[in-house]
């Protein structure tokens, strides 16, 4: 019995490892951006590996905001981000590429380049990395497969729906094994059945052990995905819920 | 840096511009246009700065040597002249030439000098030229004090202002020269700080799927060195032609023009250069604005 009692004061020590070990971490995070508005006011949150997180709040309440510290495209004015072990602030320079490269990022618009085709868009992610000729072409090949586009891969982008191309988009936030995936409200410009098979995709890959972190209004879809919610007011977290619902009216 | 990778960045280079069609159009067409202003104006310069070249080199002075100095006196004087560092010509023209000077001079009224040869009241001269005509009048002053010489004619006056007024012209076509330099070095990197613009969205992707800057900026280098070069080669080609009508049109004038080939090697050369410096690092510093993501 005492025996029994170790082992599983052991084990579960070893679970309060795992989760120190957080995917993301923010502490004490401030923006306030040089025109004065204060868009985050002492964020502190942990996420860990192979979460699934969204992250939801009316317009401006610092949900874009939160989003764009993890990949650094804006700087916190105080406090601590880590994100797969780097630290974010105190990163040099020459560092940012390989810290971005442990993450894939989505966006609302896309973001793909119009005069590639999609298979091209998403190879660009590894060529950029200076994957081998070889590697890029099968992995591609693979996460084209992955996202439902293993037939549409010399198609432009603007010869894809809405959906496709967020899908195009989803596979080169992918393609290069990141560590964890950040989408800025991927379903905004795409209609709610669309909106779900993108989201059935995040689940899928989410599954294979890649941590998400969602920004999102789509009320159902967080209510019925059941995923830890992070609500943002006003520059803080004012509710974090396992197994959370969206929350609002709007 | 990887051998692959450079190709690849070559490749894009080239790739970008037949991808950005009109983009490339722009960059490339002020490119020649600015380009094609500054070497037809280069070219101008560059005769203009050969002719005052060639004035200049036609200043001289006559050392008149006084009357009835020996011919050893004389020939001490020439060894003088000649021993003076920064003298290149010394000439001796004895009162005899003078005389046969004077009637070459006037040709059919020649015979007005007919009895002049008995009583010949030109003096005896050396006609003196300094390696660098601009020390002509120092060297005027410093013979003046040797012995034997009875007066140096330098032309002070016409020399003088003749300096002042190829002084202008240098001053004038250099400092046009350097202002259409920096116009074009302007209008070029502002054109391509446009097309890159139109790209930012590119640069945006690649810096966020974790391209480092300089994988970003090869491209952009090869492209911008491509432009430059491709705009600097049709101005070129334009004014090798134009020049060369102009060397025949002024081929039995008195317009003294510069050798072509010699010409386009330098205005070329330097067209060249500009369009491939301008382009490289016109790209090089628009990019690097967009690469602060």
């Amino acid at each position: 019995m005492k025996q029994w009692t170790h082992t599983r004061s052991n084990s579960l020590k070893c679970l309060v490892e795992d989760v120190s070990k957080a995917m993301i971490e923010m502490q004490d995070v401030w923006k306030t951006y040089p025109n004065g508005v204060s868009a985050l006011r002492g964020i502190d949150v942990k996420i860990g590996r192979g979460e699934f997180v969204y992250v939801v709040g009316s317009s401006g309440a610092g949900k874009s905001t939160f989003i764009k510290l993890m990949y650094r495209e804006v700087r916190p004015s105080k406090g601590s981000i880590f994100v797969n072990g780097f630290n974010v602030e105190k990163l040099k320079e020459g560092k940012i590429p390989l810290m971005r490269r442990q993450i894939g990022v989505v966006f609302q618009d896309f973001k793909l380049l119009p005069q590639l085709t999609a298979a091209e868009n998403v190879a660009f992610a590894m060529e950029v990395i200076e994957a081998p000729r070889k590697k890029i072409k099968t992995r591609v090949k693979e996460v084209m497969e992955l996202v439902g586009l293993g037939s549409k891969l010399n198609a432009l982008p603007n010869q894809l729906s809405g959906g496709e191309q967020q899908r195009v988009a989803v596979a080169r936030a992918l393609v290069n094994h990141p560590a964890v995936i950040i989408a800025d409200e991927p379903t905004g410009n795409l209609d709610p059945e669309t909106s779900w098979e993108i989201m059935h995709l995040f689940n899928k890959i989410n599954q294979q052990g890649t941590t998400i972190v969602m920004a999102t209004h789509n009320k159902e879809i967080v209510n019925t995905m059941k995923q830890r919610v992070l609500a943002i007011e006003d520059g803080q977290i004012v509710r974090d819920e396992r197994m959370g619902a969206y929350g609002y009216e709007d | 840096m990887k051998i692959r990778t450079m190709i690849r960045h070559v490749r894009e280079g080239f790739k970008n511009i037949t991808r950005n069609g009109w983009m490339t159009f722009a960059a490339v067409g002020s490119v020649v246009v600015t380009l094609l202003i500054l070497g037809v104006f280069l070219t101008l310069a560059l005769n203009l700065q050969a002719f005052t070249k060639d004035v200049e080199a036609q200043v001289q002075m006559d050392v008149i040597v006084q009357q009835g100095t020996s011919r050893s006196d004389i020939d001490s004087l020439e060894e003088r002249l000649k021993s003076l560092s920064g003298v290149k010509s010394v000439q001796f023209v004895s009162k005899e030439d003078g005389i046969q000077i004077l009637k070459e001079k006037l040709k059919d009224n020649a015979d007005l000098l007919t009895g002049l040869e008995l009583e010949n009241p030109l003096p005896d001269k050396f006609v003196v030229k300094a390696a660098d005509p601009r020390d002509t009048l120092q060297f005027a002053e410093q013979i003046r004090t040797f012995p034997f010489v009875d007066k140096v004619k330098d032309g002070k006056d016409v020399v003088e202002k003749l300096y002042n007024v190829i002084d202008v012209i240098r001053w004038v076509g250099g400092g046009l020269v350097i202002g259409l330099v920096f116009t074009a070095i302007f209008l070029i990197s502002n054109t391509i700080k446009i097309t890159i613009f139109a790209r930012r969205r590119e640069i945006e992707i690649m810096k966020l799927v974790g391209a480092n800057n300089w994988f970003i900026r090869w491209p952009f280098f090869v492209e911008g060195l491509l432009m430059g070069a491709l705009g600097a080669l049709i101005p070129i080609s334009l004014i090798a032609l134009g020049y060369s009508y102009a060397v025949d049109a002024f081929k039995n004038t008195l317009i003294m023009v510069l050798p072509l080939e010699g010409l386009i090697m330098q205005v070329g050369g330097f067209l060249l250069l500009i369009g491939a410096i301008i382009g490289t690092f016109g790209s090089a510093f628009s990019v690097r604005k967009f690469l602060k993501v």
